[in-house]
């Protein structure tokens, strides 16, 4: 599998480390809804399909990458920085 | 249906083996079952067969995507144990190990449960004190285990790099003599031919589309061979949960998925007599009876469902087995495959009731499932017939993370990829 | 003169003899010649055992499909085993054995097992050895006394347990376009990408392009066949943008175009040249792959189809025209389709008698009758071999009259007397690679084969691969496959002349021929044709259950030559096409692969070492090293007959006596800079960083989201917006990780910057009563006195003229500094503190000495931080500010984590003036028998020099609620079993007293 890191160029899976889904949202920090906790900490759509998620380019400029990958055939549609893309898992 | 025994396969070789009989029946879907099992790997067909032997409970179907054992009983590099070390998960595989010491005959079938022992390398005096915990925590939870020291272990399993000089030095070993192997496939197609013959319907091809509901209650599935009503629908689809869940309406679930890859070498005469872990990585290795060093190591870290994995966890996996057995650089890489992991939130399964009224949930098994396949089968047919759990998957609940009850057994937190 | 080598011809150099020797037996060959062909020449017909019933074995194949002869070669000392012959380069001295056999090839005890035939059909196992259900062999143990019998029995090489003394390389390449297959598509294709510009890497499994054309005696051009592709391969040669990979066999097919490859750099020389790699493991990321990887033949299955002297027809053609090597005296084809006649005019030609053609096709085309008679043979249409002669050589074949319409054999079976049986069941495309790219095969009627599905990735097909078998067809379609690679249209322009193909590509499909006695599907692993019904009649219908009952197409071959067969007989025992039977989904590797070769430089060295800038010097003054992660630390600095135990409590008596040194180079180091670096700090401790003053550091504590204890550390503010975090040694990559997962993601509008300086910085802690002492001796720029330089403060000076940044803090509770300086001044600030230590006899001390000091003063590590304990089990709630929030504090307060029956840090006193041990449990009671209910766990232990006791810190159900209580320590594992008193885990100098003054 290959990343096209924003910054990088096409860089080997091998330098890349996965940090996960992308679709989810922190609650306020200072949110006591324990159920917005759990939900996301614990939950996952852990779609088989197109799939939003998070790669930081650990063997390169450590930059969090959003990646959109097929996880049926690994095919990767999209790659943009995690501080630029529009929108996840911010708080 | 005839039982197997050296003098039935006798008699059969005089007829010239024509007179065997398939292993189970290929019936049609009836309109409607008692219980509903999805899922005709290891666990759905331990789940049946239970539910018929022990609960009496035989108009169950098995309904099953592909071809029975297609998903990870299939998959798997067959180590049997209960190596573990919170009480909640010791008391679970123990259960599960009892099974197995008596499955062959139970199911009238040869699984091929070989106790050659499991044997952990600590490389680190802090490795080496964390195993103890967990050997001790065994030993207090009435499983076998013992410690072997660096000299032992050179005696033990020839082959291994047992220098000082090592990149990371065996600084001792847990072995559980009780461990071992079975052959998986066999443990398919025992449960199989075992539920067959108390009346189950095990159903091949036969996808599940979507569930039939009234209200909240589901009350049926739909399939690819029509709809079928029962008043309990189980699951037991590790590796697809999150994706059957879907068509029940559940959209997120604590559950990811994730491809492991698997290894075999050509086949050789006998060369390691036990199952070996590398604690310096992570790498498991035994051999199997026609030859070949079948190991694995860690997932390939990324959400998948193409049963396929990549270079980069291989070359891993191989770095580490060589390192460990110098000698099998030598050797030959044979084939190697991908299986699609449900990664649970702490590493350990969930076998429940719910989450909607009439279903049932048995699924998060990580790496974990194959040797879980008894218990697992026993514990969900129990909780599917009794609506209660029994003792041994009390804890093993969905609720559990709600209430900060997580049994993690490595410690890693909610992040499934290092489970 | 070899029995059966031709006088002339082939493309092996008559003029260099080679000699090697086979089971211990001295032959010669010459250069050019692969094992098999060797041995073929010197009339070695018996060269293999099966692995089920030890029947003897020929070689059966000429390339990397053989299923028989597969041999242990005895090279650099040690023993590498399942080696097909066929594959493998002779070379003067070259030592190789058969394998499966007990004593000898000819005379095997295994064979015994031939008499078991039926007994021991597919599955047997599965179905007896369950043993008794009472008595000493109930359970598992009948099985397991069975099973001994059989693993001895199975596998097939020996492997010795000397390490492998090669060496390995791995690549990465990038390229436009790599061609797999070198053969005449493959070689067209690459000549075409390479002329439109592309960089273009072609990979060829054998030692030689050219592929079918090396021994199809076609005529290119006016030019043989052979000399046209070696005349293309050589301009290839001048592209600048070309690399040609010989021996290299591209075995996976990986996401993103991403192809795996085996070089065999050296296999083929007596000796690889020093310091040089045997293997080559080759990454390839490649835009755009072609696929040319050619067809493989099928055998048909009929009884005693696995003679010793049986062959595929397509094998003796190559023998004969490559290797000069005839497979017999009397030669009998038996084929479904035309390529085998082609293969008996090649052997006539090479000096060769052909006994017979026998075909099961009724009627044959002009061209295949016009070659039969070139053959010097009418062929036997209608008709099949329905069994064989001979034991441990063929003698001769037994021709029945056959119907192809119904399957049936019928009339008298007459015996023809032949040595050699050459068989062809039509011709299989080598889809393996498409396979793996993701996509499944499709079935051709006409021509009884897969062919290559629509591509999943970026490849495109050329040659026999894609069911085109004739060279007409591979240089178009190679040459088309180039160009599309180019990104350009197929080329109208003039092609190589070559005789247009006459003869039919299409088999009948005949796969079998039923009939009397074991009728083989897979050679290696022994299925019969009988097996493969068997498995239907109980069920086994599905491709997968087939293939995992009878193990089919599981052997070192990967079921090359027997799939197809195999699926045809499944087939036709359901009653269903072959489609409809389905195909199983290749997996890589296409063939072996050295496991040494795919861990490559990582083998002998697995991972990295990191070393800390004062190494040597411990090394030097007696350190016993120990591994911690990838580090490497001192474990104690043992002098001359000391016991570990006895230097460790020697070591940490110093420190509280007088003064000791220990390196902490180790501890990860972040610095934390910008405008919010403060606020940010806030948000992952869980205590408060916005407060601390400059020039001044504070323990902190990070949880996980779901609450637990993640990591602790100290961290200094150096100025406003200036921080220097440390973590534990352990977590440093774990928590510089989480950080930046906390900027980019969380918080991408905090101005923070994140660097991790571990390497950046050396650290010392000096720690003891006379520590300051220490400091005042060599310390110039600054004052560290403890006005200048109270508890937790900072300050800048120089030792030794390097500059030096010193923070007071204690892990030992002993008044204790920690000197930082620029790694590369490590060893000499070190030395320069030991030279102003030494009126204090200052002593070096080492992780078990500082794992002392730190159990004395009950603080936590690793050991307690498992991953699965809160702040509240360690009595750090102190630290969880209830003025913000934190990473953690959403979800810590659940009902299980505030439980107070958790397992929660006390200190515990051995009370039998015995040790304890990391990882014993303890019990309210019980014994060694009934080692009882675990309340608990030691996590650490230690003699305590100040205390003169064994204390340790535990993990107890209910923690503090059991101080002053005594409890059983209970250590099965280590047969140690006694009392320990439960304290509170600050055992020395609670108050701080000493570290504060």
């Amino acid at each position: 599998m290959l990343i096209d890191c924003p910054h990088c160029g096409p860089r080997d899976l091998a330098e890349f480390s996965y940090q996960g889904d992308a679709t989810r949202t922190r609650p306020d920090p200072a949110s006591t809804d324990t159920k917005a906790w759990l939900d996301y900490v614990y939950n996952r759509p852990n779609p088989a399909g197109l799939h939003r998620e998070y790669w930081q380019h650990a063997g390169g400029c450590r930059a969090h990458l959003v990646v959109e990958r097929d996880t049926l055939t690994h095919e990767i549609r999209s790659v943009a920085f995690a501080r630029s893309a529009d929108s996840g898992d911010a708080a | 249906m005839a039982e197997y025994s050296a003098l039935s396969l006798l008699k059969n070789a005089l007829s010239g083996n024509r007179d065997w009989k398939p292993a189970w029946r290929k019936p049609d879907p009836k309109p409607r079952y008692d219980v509903i099992v999805i899922g005709g790997g290891g666990h759905g067909l331990a789940t049946a067969y239970y539910l018929a032997a022990e609960h009496g409970i035989t108009n169950v179907a098995v309904l099953e995507k592909g071809w029975l054992g297609s998903g990870n009983i299939g998959r798997n590099t067959t180590i049997v144990r209960s190596n573990y070390l919170l009480p909640e998960s010791l008391r679970f595989y123990e259960f599960s190990m009892k099974l197995w010491e008596n499955l062959s005959h139970e199911l009238n079938y040869n699984v091929m449960f070989s106790q050659r022992g499991v044997l952990n390398l600590a490389h680190s005096p802090g490795q080496a004190d964390a195993f103890i915990r967990r050997g001790n925590a065994m030993r207090h939870g009435g499983v076998d285990a013992e410690w072997l020291t660096p000299q032992e272990i050179a005696r033990k399993v020839p082959g291994l790099d047992t220098s000082g000089s090592a990149r990371f030095p065996i600084a001792g070993g847990l072995l559980q003599p009780r461990a071992g192997t079975a052959r998986h496939d066999a443990v398919a197609w025992g449960y199989a031919r075992a539920a067959d013959r108390r009346g189950v319907d095990l159903i091949e091809n036969c996808e599940v589309t979507g569930f039939l509901r009234d209200g909240d209650q589901i009350t049926g599935v739909s399939t690819t061979r029509g709809d079928i009503r029962a008043k309990k629908v189980a699951l037991a689809v590790a590796g697809s949960t999150s994706r059957v869940l879907q068509r029940a309406g559940i959209e997120r679930f604590p559950i990811e998925s994730h491809v492991l890859q698997a290894f075999v070498s050509e086949a050789i005469k006998p060369f390691v007599n036990c199952v070996v872990t590398f604690g310096a990585g992570h790498l498991y290795m035994s051999q199997s009876d026609k030859g070949g060093l079948v190991f694995g190591g860690s997932l390939d870290f990324y959400n998948s469902y193409a049963q396929r994995g990549n270079l980069p966890a291989a070359e891993d996996v191989m770095s580490e087995i060589c390192a460990m057995f110098p000698a099998v650089a030598r050797l030959r890489l044979l084939r190697s495959w991908g299986g699609v992991m449900d990664m649970s939130m702490d590493g350990s399964p969930i076998i429940t009731r719910g989450p909607l009224p009439g279903l049932y949930l048995n699924c998060g098994w990580c790496y974990g499932g194959f040797k879980a396949t008894p218990a697992s089968g026993y514990s969900f047919a129990w909780t599917i017939a009794r609506d209660e759990p029994h003792a041994i998957n009390a804890p093993f609940t969905l609720s559990r993370f709600e209430r900060g009850a997580a049994i993690d057994e490595t410690g890693h937190g909610p992040t499934p990829k290092l489970h | 003169m070899s029995p059966r080598r031709t006088r002339t011809g082939g493309l092996i150099d008559r003029a260099r003899t080679i000699r090697f020797t086979f089971d211990g037996e001295s032959y010669t060959g010459h250069a050019g010649d692969t094992l098999a062909s060797a041995l073929l020449a010197n009339g070695v017909s018996l060269a293999g055992r099966s692995f089920k019933y030890h029947r003897p074995r020929g070689v059966f194949s000429a390339g990397i499909d053989e299923p028989n002869v597969l041999v242990t070669l005895l090279r650099e000392g040690v023993r590498e085993p399942n080696i097909p012959a066929t594959q493998i380069e002779i070379y003067d001295g070259l030592r190789a054995e058969s394998q499966n056999r007990f004593p000898s090839l000819a005379w095997d005890l295994g064979a015994v097992n031939q008499l078991g035939g039926r007994l021991i059909g597919a599955g047997f196992y599965y179905k007896t050895f369950m043993g008794p259900v009472i008595g000493p062999l109930k359970g598992t143990r009948f099985w397991m006394m069975c099973e001994h019998f059989i693993r001895c029995a199975a596998g097939l090489g020996r492997a010795d347990y000397e390490a492998d003394p090669s060496r390995y390389e791995r690549v990465n390449a990038f390229c436009d376009v790599l061609v797999v297959g070198g053969g005449i598509a493959g070689l067209m294709a690459a000549e075409a990408a390479a002329k439109a510009g592309k960089r273009v890497i072609l990979a060829e499994q054998e030692p030689q392009t050219g592929g079918f054309a090396r021994w199809s005696d076609e005529t290119l051009d006016g030019k043989p066949a052979h000399q046209w592709v070696a005349e293309l391969t050589e301009r290839l040669t001048r592209f600048d943008t070309v690399r040609l990979l010989p021996r290299t066999a591209v075995w996976g097919y990986y996401d993103g175009n991403t192809l795996a490859a085996l070089e065999r750099v050296h296999d083929h020389v007596a000796r690889t040249p020093k310091g040089h790699a045997r293997q080559r493991h080759w990454t390839i990321r490649a835009r755009d792959v072609v696929l040319a990887t050619g067809a493989l033949e099928r055998p048909i299955v009929f009884p005693g189809n696995d003679r010793p002297g049986v062959m595929l027809a397509g094998a003796t053609r190559r023998y004969a025209t490559e290797f000069g090597v005839l497979p017999g005296n009397r030669t009998i084809f038996f084929t479904n389709n035309d390529s085998a006649y082609e293969a008996a005019v090649a052997i006539k030609r090479a000096g060769g008698h052909i006994a017979a053609i026998v075909d099961v096709r009724p009627r044959i085309g002009d061209a295949a009758t016009a070659l039969a008679t070139e053959a010097g043979v009418v062929p036997l249409t209608g008709r099949a071999v329905a069994g064989t002669k001979g034991s441990r050589a063929l003698s001769g074949a037994l021709v029945q009259a056959f119907d192809a319409e119904t399957g049936r054999l019928s009339g008298e079976a007459r015996p023809l007397e032949c040595d050699s049986l050459a068989v062809s069941g039509g011709w299989q495309p080598v889809l393996h690679l498409a396979s793996q790219a993701g996509a499944k095969p499709v079935w051709d009627e006409d021509k009884q084969a897969f062919l290559p599905p629509e591509p999943a990735q970026r490849w495109t097909g050329a040659g026999a691969f894609l069911g085109k078998f004739s060279s007409a067809d591979a240089l178009a379609s190679g040459r088309d496959a180039g160009l599309k690679c180019a990104g350009k249209r197929p080329s109208r322009a003039r092609l190589p002349e070559i005789a247009p193909e006459a003869l039919n590509p299409a088999p009948a499909p005949v796969l079998e021929i039923r009939g009397r006695g074991k009728a083989f599907v897979d050679f290696q692993h022994d299925v019969t044709a009988d097996d493969v019904r068997l498995a239907h009649r109980e069920g086994f219908v599905s491709v997968e259950h087939l293939k995992r009952y009878t193990t089919l197409g599981m052997a070192t071959d990967q079921g090359k030559t027997s799939n197809v067969p195999g699926l045809a007989i499944m087939a036709a025992a359901r009653g269903i096409t072959i489609p409809e039977a389905g195909t199983t989904r290749f997996r890589p590797p296409y063939s072996p692969v050295a496991i040494g070769a795919l861990a490559a430089e990582r083998y002998g060295d697995l991972k990295p070492e990191r070393f800390t800038p004062m190494h040597d010097w411990h090394v030097e003054h007696g350190a016993e090293m120990t591994p911690a992660g990838l580090w490497h630390r001192p474990l104690v600095y043992a002098s001359a007959g000391e016991t570990v135990e006895q230097a460790y409590i020697r070591e940490a008596a110093a420190v509280r006596r007088s003064v000791g040194i220990v390196d902490v180079s180790t501890l990860g180091k972040i610095a934390v800079k910008g405008p919010d670096a403060a606020t940010f700090l806030d948000r992952v401790y869980t205590n408060t960083f916005s407060t601390l003053k400059v020039g001044k550091a504070r323990y902190g504590l990070m949880l996980r989201e779901d609450g637990i204890a993640f990591d602790d550390g100290t961290t200094w503010r150096l100025g406003e917006t200036d921080f220097l975090m440390t973590t534990t040694t352990a977590n440093a990559g774990a928590v510089m990780q989480h950080l930046e997962y906390c900027l980019d993601v969380l918080w991408p509008d905090l101005r923070v910057h994140l660097t991790s300086v571990t390497d950046q910085w050396a650290g010392a802690a000096i720690a003891g009563p006379q520590a300051r002492a220490v400091l005042e001796r060599c310390v110039t720029g600054t004052k560290v006195d403890n006005e200048t330089l109270p508890f937790m403060g900072i300050v800048h000076g120089q030792i030794d003229g390097a500059l030096v940044m010193i923070c007071r803090l204690s892990f030992s509770g002993e008044r204790a500094y920690e000197v930082y300086c620029g790694a590369g001044h490590g060893q000499h600030v070190w030395e320069a503190l030991m030279e102003a230590g030494e009126p204090f006899d200052i002593t070096p001390y080492g992780m078990e000495a500082l794992g002392a000091l730190r159990i004395e003063k009950g603080h936590v590590t690793g050991a307690e931080i498992d991953g699965r304990t809160t702040a509240r089990d360690l009595y750090l709630d102190w630290m969880l500010s209830k003025k913000k929030p934190f990473i953690g504090s959403g979800l810590m307060d659940r009902p299980a984590l505030i439980d107070r029956n958790r397992l929660r840090l006390v200190g515990i006193v051995s009370l039998d003036g015995q040790k304890l041990g990391g990882g014993a449990h303890l019990v309210e009671r019980g014994s060694s028998d009934e080692p009882g209910e675990s309340i608990g766990h030691v996590t650490a232990y230690c003699y305590s020099p100040a205390l003169q006791k064994y204390i340790g810190l535990a993990l107890v159900r209910g923690g503090k609620a059991r101080h002053g209580t005594r409890v059983l320590l209970s250590d099965p594992l280590r047969r140690r079993f006694g009392q320990v008193e439960v304290v509170s885990h600050h055992f020395f100098d609670p108050d701080g007293e000493r570290m504060h003054g």
